[in-house]
């Protein structure tokens, strides 16, 4: 067991862990944020991606101890103050989702995208999106859809 | 105002909880002194089971118990049965957990319940079985030839079924025809791969003996008349709830062994125990779909004209015999050979064969994308014999427009409504066909290697009408019921049997609602999803969540109506055939000032004022709704690519579809469901596909290896509609789950096909991987 | 899902680091873990102990110098493809870095982590072969500088010892008239390279291959470089037909691997396309 200390979504958090939990358990076994999904145990899917310092990364790959000291934010904070981010106000309004297991990973990895490269070409979306797989929607709406909030965020 | 909510575009209702990342995927409940199952699986694709000792497993802290198949079964659970029975099934038991023999890598061996996930994980490798590797055997062909393993006795060569079905007479079309083409094709196994591992959560109350299964599940109630059966629980105290699924894709139609464990395992232990796939696993455990293997005889005269069409199909059903698996290589496939097209003669017969390998059952289009493949790229085969243009050979097959009739095919079913050959030209003139097969001559001569596909199809929906579905074996009605419930206030509840996982029903439910009782969307709530809540339900696949479950809820609604209309002229004084209902009002025909609101009558029917004693109050009303044929939704796709002449690698460069889904509730939901399925089918063209070596190991085991669709694969679909409405049901609705997935995998295909015409290539089985493609540029194959 | 039990370190400096690596038994570095924890996750590697080496700062960094490029082994892949300095002087890198998985897994996954582990589909040993790194290893006692054409030894297998820890990545600049390029065939699942190809072309002043390295990855166990067709290069203006005919015998001696991705033959084959592709992309790149 070790001593975890971690914020997420701005909460300042302390647990003893397990070194093998990752963080992506941690989130949703530990502290009920369970808007983080799991849909792969390989990596690939990027159902599980939540931002580290910022960037997003595939919180089933990172160990929770690897976070220590880190900023954790996932789904469940991207709305404030009421207001939808213009990413999940932009997947409602361009259908972006059907089943929305893939989109809590869809909408914090288009967060890092669009703050890297805020004005990105259909082509650069879907290349920035390559790490998360969505097996209803075939990605166009969600491609419109982060089109949309690139221009609403520009 | 309220006439215009059906058809038109409503921003889903589901979406807020879902991109705040509050679903209610099963996975993300926690119960109070929930445990986890874990399931040991055979690392053999056949074995006999000499012996486990599982002692060092119970041994472990915080391991609850260890179960084994006998223990399962001493236990009083029954194995799983099979929901479509064909005459002369040969049905191989299926027990949750293995008995004494192994019979694919996802069998289960043991079970494992501890008091956490790690614990749980980690006593699976403190569990000895002594195994006594068996021949194996993948092939669903090779399976029925003289000394091969035998995976059942009761089904003699591995043959569970043999079916057939035809019409016309096919030898004397072949005898008779200027040509005939035979040629063997193979629709390879897929993995659905919906994005939420299956899960179930079993919490059992000794006290009252009631039993709750939180569930990955597309039809609750038909989980709960077969868990009843397995387990010997009984139904009235057997709840099945199916919050937010995360994809179905036919996979999670079934009862699966895993819920059957977990169910077991906490009626044994008096708590809640719950089993979360891994994906990894999910890939053994999980149906598979498709893989068939064809024999196909195409007869056709020197005009293009398709006269016969003859096919011997050996359908991999895997190792054993999943719910509704018989039913999808016959009824969904058979009888679908004939397609859009008027060929007089057509004979199909099946093989269902066991092999050591996952059950295969109904994935995405289940029965149909296999017939149109096939059909599509037979059409293109006379084509290319012919020297024609493959649309001209189309042209000339098409079934004409009938808009307000049947088309009786040569076999079983009569086609509701379409115009297939409008919706073929509207596709070639929105692909601007003309035009592309100049810039591909254009191409050609700069050494591109382009080719445009076509693929025009029709499939089946909308199931089922009950008496018949019965009569081809069905052990379930596949009606559909709703309740509507209207509250004091002129709210609106809507209980449906359907299961939405994606569909978006909350919204298109509602829409059909509110639209008839001249509501806002939002005064109507959708209820899906759980047994105790909705009086049945046959569930979401095969398309016909609008045209079956939809059509009961506009049912309900209509009988709500002339229910409130009863009180209605109570409360306006008036006969009752006097009234009319419109825009949320009932009125005196005639007299539009003499009116009461919907809203005002609600309110009446549980707190009367004018309505006499002996009137019925409360304001709800239930349907079922039982077909009175199928639904046939069709279209055409084109397609075009360009392979890369060194590698062989394929990029679509164009996709344009034309659909008829029939009347559509909601089009952007419908644009998604053809979004989606294009790229699940295209996916099986160019990429996916599951491997097995010949020891029954799956190679393609992880997504890793398993190459599903990506965004970048893709260029924009141009997509439309075409609507004619079905005869069936009051909607006019078709389906639109599958169709994408029907069409696009011959399009595709016959796009790679097209490009390496110069190549002298005929045909070459998918997925079509970089490899594959070069191999046959460089006659290679 | 859940990997196996096992010790957790996190360094805070190299001598920490590698202090823990000499002293028990098993143990392996964790630095990015986008290769070593899917391993575990699938029970596939179970070590007894890792030594996290994200919170040592001075690993995390590219220092550019008139002489080459230092790349500290923490350096994520999302900050090798986001450097000025690398796209500028190493594009071939810059390029390589840029098609690793995706943009979560380049966030997290080091150079260190990719070119320790080896992974035969792995990018950037073909760069590092082409580009003649070297890789700077330290231990308890002491330290090391490993060429790269000494460092890919076999699958999964480099010249690093067990208590050995990869500190960084020195790549010479490149001589003036020099070009470089990394082209990738991906396999359609993982995105891996089914074949990679790095060349580097240095001419003189009449616009003849003075110089040719030619690294590839993906085709067999290890990366490795093309001799056959980089002495084919040398002395020659590098027009198409030059090209092509060198970049022919890029796959002369391979045994290159056969899976359900791609048959040796195959592999082959692409590594003769992709070399010539590399090729032509690095002489259109020498200025
Ligand atoms: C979905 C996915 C897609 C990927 N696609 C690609 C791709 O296209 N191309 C590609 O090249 N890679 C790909 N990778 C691998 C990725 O680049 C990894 O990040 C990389 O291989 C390992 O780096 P890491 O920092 O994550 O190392 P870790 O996983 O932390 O470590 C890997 C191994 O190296 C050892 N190690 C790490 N650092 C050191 C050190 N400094 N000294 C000594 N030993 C060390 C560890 O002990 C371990 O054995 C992919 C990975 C994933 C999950
Ligand atoms: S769950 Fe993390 S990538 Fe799939
Ligand atoms: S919406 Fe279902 S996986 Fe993307």
């Amino acid at each position: 067991m070790a001593q975890l200390q971690i914020t997420v979504n701005g909460v300042a958090y302390q647990h003893e862990v397990e070194p093998r939990l990752l963080l992506a358990q941690y989130l949703r076994d530990v502290l009920g944020l369970t808007g983080t999904n799991i849909g792969c145990d390989t990596s690939q899917c990027g159902a599980c991606t939540v931002l580290l310092d910022g960037v997003a990364v595939k919180s089933c790959t990172v160990l929770a101890l690897q976070a220590n000291g880190s900023q954790v934010t996932t789904i469940e904070a991207l709305k404030t103050n009421g207001n939808y981010h213009p990413l999940q106000q932009a997947f409602w309004d361009n259908h972006g989702l059907q089943c929305g297991f893939c989109t809590s990973g869809m909408i914090l990895t288009a967060v890092d995208l669009l703050k890297r490269n805020p004005n990105p070409t259909e082509e650069e979306i879907r290349r920035g999106i390559e790490g998360n797989i969505c097996r209803c929607t075939g990605y166009q709406n969600i491609v419109k859809a982060i089109q949309a909030a690139a221009a609403q965020m520009r | 105002m309220a006439t215009q909510i059906i058809g038109s575009t409503v921003k889903r209702r589901e979406d807020p909880r879902l991109i705040t990342g509050n679903g209610t995927y099963t996975d993300n409940m926690t119960l109070p002194r929930m445990a986890y199952l874990t399931i040991l699986r055979s690392p053999h694709a056949h074995a006999r089971i000499k012996k486990i000792d599982a002692s060092k497993a119970r041994a472990m802290p915080g391991v609850l118990a260890v179960y084994t198949g006998n223990d399962l079964k001493n236990g009083g659970v029954n194995p799983i049965p099979v929901g479509w029975v064909l005459p002369d099934i040969k049905i191989g038991p299926h027990y949750p957990l293995a008995l004494d023999t192994a019979r694919y890598t996802g069998d289960g061996i043991a079970a494992v319940v501890a008091i956490d996930r790690f614990t749980a994980q980690d006593a699976l490798d403190l569990i000895d079985v002594d195994y006594e590797p068996l021949p194996v055997v993948v092939n669903a062909e090779k399976a029925t030839q003289p000394g091969a393993p035998q995976l059942h006795p009761e089904a003699a060569n591995n043959i569970a079924f043999y079916w057939k079905i035809g019409g016309g007479d096919v030898e004397r079309a072949l005898a008779e025809a200027d040509g005939v083409i035979k040629q063997r094709l193979i629709n390879q196994r897929l993995i659905p791969n919906a994005i939420e591992p299956r899960a179930a959560l079993a919490d059992y109350q000794p006290a009252t003996g009631q039993l709750t299964l939180y569930n990955t599940n597309q039809n609750p109630h038909i989980i709960r008349l077969l868990l009843a059966l397995v387990l010997g629980q009984p139904e009235h105290k057997l709840r099945i709830a199916s919050p937010d699924v995360g994809g179905g894709f036919g996979s999670k139609i079934y009862l699966y062994a895993d819920e059957v464990i977990a169910c077991f395992a906490s009626k044994q232990l008096g708590r809640p125990v719950k089993w979360t796939e891994e994906r990894t696993e999910n890939y053994k455990a999980t149906i598979h779909g498709r893989d068939h293997v064809s024999d196909v005889q195409i007869a056709y005269k020197k005009d293009g004209t398709i006269t016969g069409l003859k096919v011997k199909t050996y359908a991999n059903q895997g190792a054993y015999l999943s719910v509704f698996a018989p039913l999808v290589p016959t009824f969904l496939y058979g009888p679908m050979l004939q397609g859009p097209y008027t060929i007089p003669n057509v004979f199909v017969e099946v093989y269902g064969t066991n092999t050591n390998t996952t059950p295969v059952d109904a994935y995405r289009g289940a029965g149909r994308p296999e017939a149109t493949y096939l059909l599509e790229r037979m059409v293109d085969l006379v084509a290319l014999e012919l020297k024609m243009d493959p649309a001209d050979v189309r042209r000339k097959n098409i079934i004409p427009p009938f808009l307000n009739g049947v088309y009786q095919t040569c076999m079983a079913y009569a086609y509701d409504s379409g115009d297939y050959a409008g919706n073929l030209e509207r596709a070639l003139t929105n692909a601007g066909y003309v035009e592309l097969r100049k810039q591909q001559a254009e191409a050609r001569k700069q050494g591109k290697v382009v080719g445009i596909g076509i693929s025009t199809y029709t499939e089946i929906t909308g199931a089922a009408p009950a008496q018949v579905a019965a009569s081809l074996g069905a052990a379930a009605a596949l009606v559909e019921s709703a309740l509507v419930r209207v509250f004091p206030l002129g709210k609106v509840q809507v209980m449906t049997g359907s299961h939405a996982h994606g569909q978006g029903h909350e919204t298109t439910f509602a829409q059909i609602v509110a639209d008839q009782l001249g509501l806002e969307v939002e005064d109507v709530e959708v209820v899906h999803g759980d047994t105790d809540r909705i009086p049945y339900g046959a569930g979401t696949y095969g398309s016909r969540s609008q045209a079956v479950g939809g059509a009961a809820i506009y049912v309900a609604t209509q009988r709500v109506i002339e229910k409130g209309k009863k009180l209605a002229a109570h409360m306006l004084e008036a006969a009752e055939a006097d009234l009319v209902f419109e825009d949320g009002k009932y009125s005196v025909k005639g007299v539009p000032s003499k009116a009461v609101k919907f809203t005002d009558v609600a309110l009446e029917a549980y707190w009367p004022r004018k309505v006499p004693a002996d009137v019925e109050l409360g304001l709800e009303a239930t349907a079922v709704f039982n077909p009175s044929n199928f639904t046939f939704p069709d279209g055409t796709h084109v397609a075009m690519v360009e392979v890369d002449p060194d590698t062989g690698k394929v990029t679509i460069t164009k996709y344009v579809c034309v659909d008829d889904v029939g009347k559509v509730i909601n089009p952007m939901i419908v644009e998604g469901q053809i979004h989606g399925g294009i790229v699940q089918g295209v996916g099986q063209a160019l990429w996916e596909g599951a491997v097995y070596d010949d020891n029954g190991q799956l190679l393609s085991g992880s997504m890793m290896d398993y190459a599903l669709p990506i965004a970048s694969y893709f260029p924009k679909f141009e997509t439309s509609r075409n609507e004619t409405p079905s005869p069936v049901n009051p909607l006019g609705a078709k389906g639109a789950g599958e169709a994408g997935t029907v069409a696009s995998t011959a399009a595709v295909a016959n796009a790679v096909m097209d490009a390496l015409k110069p190549f002298g290539v005929k045909h070459i089985d998918m997925p079509l991987t970089s490899e594959k493609v070069w191999r046959a540029m460089n006659g290679k194959l | 899902m859940i990997p196996p039990r096992f010790e957790y370190h996190a360094a805070t400096s190299v001598m920490e680091a590698v202090g823990v690596l000499g002293q028990h038994k098993d143990a392996k570095i964790l630095a990015g873990g986008h290769s070593i924890l899917p391993a575990m996750k699938l029970r596939l590697a179970q070590p007894a102990t890792l030594v996290d080496i994200g919170r040592i700062k001075e690993l995390s960094r590219i220092i550019a110098d008139a002489n080459g490029t230092t790349i500290g082994a923490m350096t994520t892949h999302a900050m090798i493809a986001a450097s000025n300095d690398i796209r500028q002087r190493l594009p071939a890198l810059s390029k390589a870095a840029e098609l690793i998985g995706d943009q979560q897994v380049r966030n997290r996954g080091t150079i260190g982590g990719s070119i320790a582990h080896a992974d035969p589909a792995a990018d950037y040993p073909a760069v590092l072969l082409a580009l003649g790194a070297e890789m700077h290893a330290i231990q308890i006692t002491g330290s090391r500088t490993i060429r790269a054409s000494d460092f890919f030894v076999d699958l999964m297998t480099t010249a690093l010892k067990s208590n050995e820890l990869l500190v960084d990545v020195r790549i010479p600049a490149l001589a003036p008239r020099s070009g470089s390029a990394y082209v990738k065939f991906p396999q359609p699942a993982s995105r891996f390279a089914l074949v990679g190809v790095c060349a580097c072309v240095t001419l003189d002043d009449k616009g003849v291959c003075a110089k040719a390295s030619i690294g590839i990855t993906g085709a067999c166990a290890s990366a490795r470089r093309a001799t056959a067709t980089e002495s084919a290069l040398l002395g020659k203006k590098l027009d198409a037909a030059i090209i092509q005919a060198a970049a022919a015998q890029a796959a002369s001696g391979m045994d290159c691997l056969s899976d359900i991705h791609a048959s040796a033959e195959y592999r082959a084959h692409l590594v003769t396309v992709m070399t010539a592709r590399a090729i032509q992309a690095a002489v259109a790149r020498v200025m």
